[in-house]
């Protein structure tokens, strides 16, 4: 039942991306692109995959969204011209297809428990996280633990991206510069004049909030984590400010506020991993922070956890508010 | 079922050369990201589906339950960290899009390279 539902799931996702490329309307395309990524969510569920799952659905059906619209706000809504050189791209396309369609024949059947991916360090991860870390939920251990480095290098790659942004969309146009003139006093910026989305919100944001503090903080015990609960408090915010308006979003979280979290997140991880080699041990080992090796493995992954959360949530709102602050062209 | 052993593999080929058809032959620089998502997506359900093994659950421990097959873990981590940093990316490709809409007043991309040969 599971294996069909699936299937169906899976084909649901081409259909939906068939329709992407096809329309010209880009806010159809946007709008398809956030029910395509909610499918592949559903689809991570089904194969054991909850923290991917709940990324995913925070991060694609909800955030990505917002950006693209944005972005659409700022350029335009439709594809103007018709595909030029279709049958050639058409043909490369179908010629790469059949390339990696003839490979995939070389995969271990689905769910193969032998399949060399399982082989290699898999089985030590899920063997020896009771011993060393002793938290329930193995992906957080490898993440925050095990494969530190990689998680280090993410971090600072979306803090780059973030940076990125900010240096592309701060500059500025005319000498009217580029906030809109004191647009706190205008009803008609948000949607504050409609009762239901405005009530919807109000109730919505601080449950969402504390949802993305349950999973910032339960991310050693469920599926969770700083990358899953960066994105949720940033969806609640941006959930805030799409009805009361950008202005009051940044008079509760300024831009300054935003700059800190962002730049604080990289610095405590960072820093947590410079602690541990004070303390005599190799860079992002843990084991040294507590008495203990295997609480100090806790606190260094309760505490990069943080850091990851604090990141993600700054460097998304500050992306969001870059596009939200952009005068129309 | 056997003939469905493979049907995630072949699911992942056709999105992954969707999201490339959207890259190499829209012209819209939007339309461009957009397919490079799907394009990302694709190689995202590749390695989840790897990390499945047939009557596993979710890789978290529970006192209550023991003896049950684990999937891998090690795939999820690496596309967890990768839809956070795919969205960074695609947001810093959108910041892209809008600067030059500014400058040129257009996303298409041959009326850029037009603009761009006077």
């Amino acid at each position: 039942m599971t294996v069909l539902f699936g299937v169906l799931l899976l084909t649901l996702l081409v259909i939906t991306a068939v329709a992407i490329v096809r329309t010209k309307n880009l806010f159809v395309a946007v709008m398809l692109l956030g029910i395509f990524s909610l499918l592949i969510a559903a689809n991570f569920f089904l194969l054991d995959a909850a923290d991917v799952a709940l990324t995913e659905a925070a991060v694609g059906a909800g955030i990505s969204t917002v950006l693209f619209l944005g972005a659409l706000a700022l350029t335009s809504e439709f594809e103007h011209a018709a595909t030029p050189h279709r049958w050639l791209s058409l043909a490369v396309v179908t010629g790469a297809a059949l390339v990696v369609l003839y490979a995939t024949f070389d995969k271990p059947e689905f769910g193969d428990p032998n399949a060399p991916v399982h082989q290699h360090v898999a089985p030590w991860y899920l063997q020896k996280t009771p011993e060393y870390i002793d938290i329930p939920n193995v992906v957080t251990a490898v993440l925050g633990s095990y494969r530190g480095y990689d998680t280090l290098g993410e971090v600072f790659v979306v803090f780059t991206a973030g940076i990125g942004v900010l240096f592309l969309l701060s500059a500025r146009r005319g000498p009217a510069g580029r906030r809109r003139p004191d647009q706190a006093h205008d009803p008609a910026i948000g949607l504050r004049s409609h009762v239901i989305p405005l009530v919807v919100s109000r109730l919505l944001a601080p449950f969402i909030l504390l949802f993305g503090l349950y999973v910032q903080f339960h991310g050693e015990y469920g599926p969770g984590g700083g990358f899953q609960a960066g994105a949720l408090i940033a969806a609640a915010f941006i959930l805030y400010a799409l009805i009361e308006g950008e202005e009051r979003t940044l008079r509760v979280l300024p831009q300054g506020a935003l700059n800190a979290l962002m730049v604080g997140g990289a610095l405590l991880y960072g820093g947590v991993g410079v602690v541990g080699m004070l303390e005599g041990a190799e860079f992002l080992n843990y084991s040294v922070l507590a008495a203990n090796p295997v609480k100090g493995q806790q606190l260094g992954i309760i505490l990069i956890e943080a850091g990851v959360g604090m990141t993600v949530t700054g460097v998304l709102l500050s992306i969001f508010h870059a596009f939200a602050a952009r005068d129309r062209a | 079922m056997e003939f469905l052993g493979l049907y995630h593999y072949w699911v992942f080929v056709v999105l992954l050369m969707i999201g490339f058809y959207a890259v190499v032959a829209k012209v819209n620089l939007i339309k461009k990201l957009i397919g490079l998502s799907i394009f990302q997506s694709a190689v995202f359900l590749l390695y989840i589906t790897m990390s499945k093994v047939s009557g596993g659950t979710a890789p978290i421990f529970s006192e209550k339950i023991t003896g049950v097959l684990y999937s891998n873990p090690l795939p999820q981590v690496l596309i967890l960290t990768a839809i956070v940093v795919g969205i960074s990316t695609t947001a810093l490709g959108l910041g892209i899009v809008v600067r030059i809409k500014e400058e040129y007043g257009t996303t298409e991309e041959h009326e850029i390279q037009e603009i761009d040969r006077r």
